[in-house]
């Protein structure tokens, strides 16, 4: 059955990929999610626009199996504003009475009756309708016949009204001809409370590279997390990444590298568990310092992780260190050993990593550690200047790639939340090509670092680049068109 | 740090082979109430190696373990809080890992484990 999906004009690559992975979460394809054939398939909702409408709308159609289906979507996601079962639509109101009158009374009337309660209101995409209009408005669908009682607060059944603008001007989206109305009945909507409720100013425990709540709680949702998962995070960071996770219900695990952030924080009351405490969430199963270039898993463990989800360090806010420094201790020679009496306290220092070899061990650890059809979710940078070449993103024998949604973060660069899953086991011959890439990043160190030094393409001098690569620098530099619809 | 946490963990030391189960030195042990999950349990089961979970909640001090167990313990449940008991309620605040090859120790402090190897090691 069609369902019309209103989103919120927020994050438009994201909306639907999320819708998806909901989908998928309530079975939209059907039960036996975890076998191997039902992880290489292709699955996807179908969705329709309204007349007139662009992509970047916040009015879509989706088709679902079931009522259940829809409601259990609309009320976990993020950016789903509310999915409504269609009476009618128009593209004037004329048009639209036609159309209720003509939708099936069989539909219509069980949510009529005079022993229920309803509410009707009003909304507008792209312009504001005064409190008269509204009145207006409502008392003209009195050829509906409502039976029931008016109750403002929860009532039984809410029914909505939306109407879009002319879009001769360009106000959010590209120009559009005409204005459509539509008329609903809501099935469910997104509790956008939550967000405020985790916001990261209420945050005990902060570090710079922070994701904020909206972000994680769509991680979550693309990552599946549900009661008795086990989701990791190799990069935790301060742990806001898997707050959202065990929001939804999810048994958490994380990494990393630094250990005052994981183990000390800036207090007793300020760290990483309390940051699940303060929202009574289960702490996390586990805390460690590890470094993701050269995991501590036990050989033979696999298949324990239902998903891990993360944000890498690429090296823009935060660059990535792995193992492995040269820095020697005071009257220490070559070759590098750490005197015995100093290894209880020795604090390693340790070396650069590059975007490269990070996202190289994302992957084959995401290839080992995940269960068949577990999921990868992760951010990955993109510079936005190379509209030559067509971003590639990483690939794994292992992963189907089931979405990239990018998020503009500056004029010259983004990142692109990539989920991927995982459609075939971690064979012995992936293991060894990946042990010998591993060799490979080691001895060709500094090469890769000059190769992957996103920091230096973000923050060198734009004008600097393009003189040296062309004399004429204003032919270059097209302009970047009028509607930029990601930025919302 | 949980038993769960030590289960998945070895030391992985330059040349070292056989860097698991890591020896828990116990300095502190503290209890915390988890709420009981028998399904992730279950599922928990099948990955765990039996042997050095048992090894290690001795070492914390917990013997009410039996050695051998097979799929059909699980249906018990006081198997199955016992279990729970020891793979997630034990916490190792304060103490140790040690490498059974090398005997170097992977110090755990606040709960932390911190598996970081030094710059001869890697």
């Amino acid at each position: 059955m069609w369902y019309l999906c209103v989103f919120y004009h927020r994050l438009l690559d994201y909306r639907k990929p999320e819708v998806e992975s909901l989908a998928e979460l309530f079975g939209a394809f059907g039960e036996n999610q975890n076998d191997a054939e039902f992880c290489s398939q292709n699955k996807s909702l179908q969705w329709r626009l309204p007349l007139h409408h662009h992509q970047d709308s916040p009015f879509h159609f989706v088709d679902l199996p079931s009522e259940d289906v829809a409601r259990n979507i609309a009320n976990r996601s993020i950016l789903v504003k509310g999915m409504y079962e269609l009476w009618g639509e128009g593209d004037n109101y004329e048009e639209l009475k036609d159309s209720i009158l003509q939708y099936p009374d069989d539909r219509k009337f069980p949510y009529l009756n005079s022993n229920s309660t309803f509410k009707i209101t009003v909304d507008s995409f792209g312009k504001v309708i005064s409190l008269q209009e509204q009145k207006e408005l409502i008392q003209g669908l009195s050829y509906i016949p409502f039976k029931g009682q008016v109750k403002l607060k929860n009532p039984d059944h809410n029914f909505w009204l939306m109407e879009t603008d002319d879009y001769g001007s360009n106000n959010g989206l590209p120009p559009i001809i005409q204005k459509r109305i539509f008329f609903g009945r809501e099935i469910g909507g997104a509790d956008r409370k939550l967000i405020p409720t985790y916001q990261l100013k209420s945050r005990s425990y902060l570090g710079p590279t922070a994701m904020d709540a909206e972000m994680a709680f769509l991680m979550a949702n693309q990552a599946l997390a549900t009661p008795r998962k086990l989701v990791y995070d190799p990069f935790v960071g301060t742990g806001s990444i898997l707050v959202a996770a065990a929001h939804f219900g999810a048994m958490t695990m994380g990494a990393d590298i630094d250990i005052r952030v994981v183990r000390d924080g800036r207090g007793p009351d300020r760290n990483v568990w309390s940051n699940f405490k303060q929202y009574g969430l289960p702490m996390p199963i586990g805390l460690l310092r590890a470094d993701n270039n050269l995991p501590p898993w036990r050989p033979g463990l696999k298949e324990v992780f239902d998903a891990i989800l993360c944000d890498p360090p690429y090296g823009v806010r935060a660059g990535g260190r792995k193992s492995g420094g040269r820095k020697l201790l005071k009257g220490v020679v070559e070759p590098y050993t750490v005197p015995d009496d100093k290894r209880t306290d020795h604090i390693p220092s340790t070396a650069a990593y590059s975007l490269v070899e990070c996202v190289h061990d994302l992957l084959d650890l995401a290839a080992r550690m995940l269960v068949p059809g577990g999921r990868l979710v992760f951010f990955y940078p993109v510079l936005r200047e190379d509209d030559s070449a067509e971003t590639r993103f990483p690939e794994h024998p292992c992963f189907r790639l089931i979405s990239s949604s990018e998020q503009i973060l500056s004029s010259r660069y983004g990142r692109v939340l990539l989920t991927m899953v995982k459609k075939s086991p971690y064979t012995e011959e992936i293991a060894e090509a990946a042990r010998i890439q591993h060799i490979e990043f080691r001895e060709n160190h500094l090469k890769w670092l000059e190769d992957g030094n996103l920091h230096s393409a973000v923050f060198s001098p734009a004008d600097a680049q393009l003189t040296t690569s062309t004399g004429d620098s204003k032919l270059i530099k097209d302009p970047k068109p009028k509607y930029r619809g990601k930025y919302v | 740090m949980r038993l769960l946490t030590h289960n998945m963990l070895s030391s992985n030391i330059k040349g070292v082979t056989n860097g698991f189960p890591l020896r828990i030195e116990a300095e502190k042990v503290v209890e915390k109430t988890v709420e009981m999950n028998a399904d992730f349990l279950k599922k928990m089961f099948e990955k765990i190696q039996w042997k050095a979970f048992i090894d290690a909640s001795r070492a914390m001090g917990y013997t009410e373990l039996p050695e051998e167990v097979d799929p059909t313990t699980l249906e018990s449940d006081e198997f199955l809080s016992k279990f729970h008991h020891a793979l997630l309620e034990l916490h190792l605040e304060e103490g140790a890992l040690v490498c059974p090859e090398t005997g170097r120790r992977f110090p755990v402090n606040k709960g932390i484990p911190n598996m970081l190897l030094h710059e001869d090691e890697v």
